[in-house]
């Protein structure tokens, strides 16, 4: 597996960053961490170049660096990380559902650029926003200053890690960075949107982590025009040097909710959805976030935290409780009668579902019906001989030893062998059909890496062969938008149209189609991958960073 | 020997046996391939087709644009461009090529950066140089013609210094540049890390030299400057 995902990271990194950064990332990736001069070496490129993709990947938040025992930094590719980038249109459109186009603009802005600190954010996503609306409308940076809060306070942007500032002023990159848990969600108070905590006098030493108030006041009086580009320089920046970046887990955690609420809406109805909602609402507070079950909660507690509209009573609730945690899906378990009934979510088993729901759903597209009848029968029995799949399934025999070894021959299945005798004489051993869930959704995980570089390799190939054609349209317009900006008349235009041939716009057409197409895949297999990796323990997806 | 007669005498035939592997007489082994597997295996069902609405377009928008957005930002690093054929003369006072490539372009926050990280720019300290020895070789010639050759020599020493100083930034190991660039800072701060900086030390237009390769990217219409003899 990890060889597929060293080529799929390989293959966005020089999309996203370009090949120098795939050159450096691949290498690292494949062969482990090395120190700088080493890399050089390895890669066979020039110094300044292996620095600057160095920069890159660290602003990116996937590289590390640690000292080793000679001495040298050595350099570690967070390859799992990398595969994150597939990931980004999500996060983006689901910043935007929950903080609204203010919301999207921010998490779009750290995440092409990696870190940045917050008045930075928040002045570009003003400056774009103000550019976006029309003449007369501005936004209030304050607006865009309290999404961000609101950001942070819900754990979706967390801060990067700094060295501590007790070490004094001289302090390397190389000694510790650290993040201490209280600090992780912790606005400078600079930087809060409450003006009045802002303290104008007192600058305190040394201290970097927390912002000094020297600079409150300027915030408040700072002109809301906004300001030359050429600021960047940060100088009198208020929160120099707290770094934001975006909060992967917190994100994933969001997509796990997601999945299990309409999974549970689409086997039952909505009111079992407001149901769980609820519950995993409550459940934010008491339990850490990751873990593979809440702590129980009790129906009263539910009850009273139900959002009004629904208008359920106790003993509706009682009843759809009980509903839910009969259900062969396990995803609330009874754990007592205290309170009214004691009630537990389950994650884990929820994912299981989830997994086993995607698999049945492969095994049905790829070899069909009936073997998914087969395979829905050795999910259910567990152990089954062939004689009895055969018999169970309810379809001719012959027809049914047939599917059975392709599913086995294609790994879906595993076998058992168990012997009666000692001499495993195969007329006298049990040979016993299986299902092991984990295997098969490592295999799939495998091959969903496989395809994801495939789809990418497709879409570079098409674009390489079709360059000439897209160079030429991208000229056409071009001079099209260049002439209807200076005025000109419709027999101009048409006659620039002209020229790209029908042939050639029907090519082009096809191309944009495909293109779209491949790119639709990738977000799509994007999910079924995003579902896989968290079922899966060790494969980092819900890895707190 | 006789062995050896009858193995020889026989064209037909396989080069094991296939009585020792199990099959029977005629039957078992596949026909032989005359061409090579087919690059795809059968697709027997034909894929479910892509989810579609508004949700699934507007994140297909998104992805196009964030990837194009990327490949604009100083993150995305281009490869150096490949090294000219032949040194040209007009290179020295060309200030597209020289530039461009050395500096990172953004700004990272060095707190939490490795130092040896950090470039160093080479300023193109030959132009500097190439100034002086004109003006003191006119004083000498002046004065008179002895100092001339001697002067020229430690000219060219300089020069040749300087340069292989530049070169050996990239071939050096790491404590040592770890010094020089110590030492490179403290001195030259403020004007390593800005791009902006246009070398002045030549009393000729910088864009004066042109190297003749506009020319045939020029509109076929419009000649500005006329004809060029």
């Amino acid at each position: 597996m990890a060889q597929t995902q060293v080529r799929l990271g390989g293959l966005l990194l020089q999309h996203q960053y370009g090949e120098i950064v795939e050159n450096v990332g691949t290498f690292l990736a494949a062969k482990g961490s090395f120190p700088l001069k080493d890399i050089a070496d390895g890669t066979k490129l020039g110094m300044n170049e292996v620095k600057k993709a160095l920069c890159v990947l660290i602003q990116h938040n996937m590289m590390d660096f640690e000292r080793n025992r000679r001495g040298l930094l050595e350099y570690t590719i967070h390859i799992n990380k990398v595969l994150h980038i597939t990931r980004y249109p999500r996060y983006i459109y689901c910043a935007k559902t929950l903080y609204g186009d203010v919301g999207e603009f921010l998490v779009e802005e750290l995440l092409s650029h990696g870190q940045m600190m917050m008045s930075q954010v928040c002045r570009r996503v003003s400056e774009r926003i103000t550019q976006a609306l029309e003449e007369g409308q501005s936004v209030d940076e304050f607006q865009v200053r309290k999404t961000f809060v609101d950001l942070v306070k819900t754990h979706f942007l967390q801060r990067v890690a700094a060295p501590p500032s007790d070490s004094g002023d001289k302090t390397d990159a190389e000694t510790e960075l650290q993040v201490k848990e209280k600090e992780m969600f912790l606005i400078p108070p600079a930087m809060d949107v409450d003006y009045s905590k802002v303290n104008p006098s007192v600058s305190s030493s040394g201290k970097r982590k927390r912002e000094d108030g020297e600079e409150g006041d300027k915030v408040a009086k700072r002109p809301r025009s906004t300001s030359p580009l050429s600021d960047e320089k940060n100088e009198d920046a208020p929160d120099k040097g707290v770094y934001w970046h975006v909060n992967f887990t917190r994100f994933h955690q969001f997509f796990r909710d997601q999945a299990v609420l309409s999974a549970v809406n689409s086997k039952m109805d909505r009111y079992a959805c407001e149901i769980v909602r609820t519950m995993l609402r409550i459940s934010e507070k008491t339990t850490v976030p990751l873990a593979p079950t809440t702590q129980p909660m009790s129906s009263h507690e539910i009850f009273q935290n139900l959002p009004s509209e629904l208008d359920l009573s106790r003993s509706t609730l009682g009843e759809y409780l009980t509903l839910l945690a009969e259900d062969k899906t396990e995803i609330v378990n009874k754990a007592g009668e205290s309170g009214g009934g004691m009630y537990i979510l389950n994650m884990q088993k929820a994912l299981q579902t989830l997994c086993k729901a995607s698999i049945e759903s492969v095994v049905q597209e790829r070899f069909g019906s009936k073997c998914s009848r087969i395979f829905r029968l050795l999910l259910m029995k567990r152990h089954l001989e062939q004689k009895q799949v055969e018999d169970m399934a309810m379809i001719p025999a012959k027809e049914a030893k047939e599917l059975l070894y392709k599913l086995f021959s294609e790994n879906f299945v595993t076998m058992q062998e168990i012997p009666k005798t000692p001499d495993h004489a195969p007329s006298r051993t049990f040979y016993l059909f299986g299902i092991n869930i984990h295997q098969v959704s490592r295999m799939l995980l495998d091959r969903c890496y496989k395809a994801m570089g495939n789809l990418i390799s497709r879409r570079e190939h098409e674009n390489t062969e079709n360059r000439r054609l897209l160079e030429k349209s991208q000229r056409v317009d071009a001079i099209a938008a260049s002439l209807q900006s200076s005025g000109a008349d419709t027999t101009q235009m048409s006659e620039v149209e002209e020229m790209i041939t029908p042939p050639e716009r029907q090519q082009l057409n096809k191309l944009k189609h495909d293109i779209n197409k491949l790119e639709q895949s990738e977000l799509q297999l994007d999910e079924t991958i995003f579902l896989l990796e968290s079922y899966l323990p060790g494969s980092e997806a819900m890895v707190m960073y | 020997m006789a062995g050896r007669g009858r193995g020889r005498g026989s064209h037909r035939g396989l080069s094991f046996d296939p009585g020792a592997l199990g099959f029977g007489r005629g039957e078992g082994l596949p026909p032989p391939t005359l061409q090579p597997p087919p690059i795809y295996p059968p697709l027997e069902f034909k894929p479910v087709p892509l989810q579609e609405g508004e949700e699934a377009n507007y994140l297909l928008a998104l992805k196009q644009e964030f990837r194009g957005s990327m490949r604009e930002s100083p993150y995305f690093i281009k490869p150096q461009s490949t090294k000219k054929d032949i040194e040209r003369y007009s290179d020295k006072y060309q200030l597209n090529g020289q530039n461009k490539g050395q500096g990172l372009g953004w700004t990272p926050n060095w707190n939490t950066f490795p130092k040896e990280l950090r470039i160093r720019e080479k300023k193109p300290k030959r132009l500097k140089l190439s100034v002086k020895p004109s003006l003191a070789g006119t004083k000498l010639k002046a004065k008179g013609q002895k100092g001339d050759t001697k002067e020229a020599e430690n000219k060219l020493k300089r020069i040749l210094q300087a340069e292989e100083e530049g070169d050996e930034d990239d071939d050096e190991d790491e404590e040592e540049k770890k010094k020089k660039e110590a030492e490179g800072e403290e001195e030259e701060e403020e004007e390593f890390y800005d791009d902006e900086d246009i070398e002045e030390g030549t009393d000729y237009a910088l864009s004066y030299f042109d190297n003749g390769e506009d020319y045939l990217d020029a509109d076929d219409d419009a000649l500005e400057d006329g004809p060029v003899y």
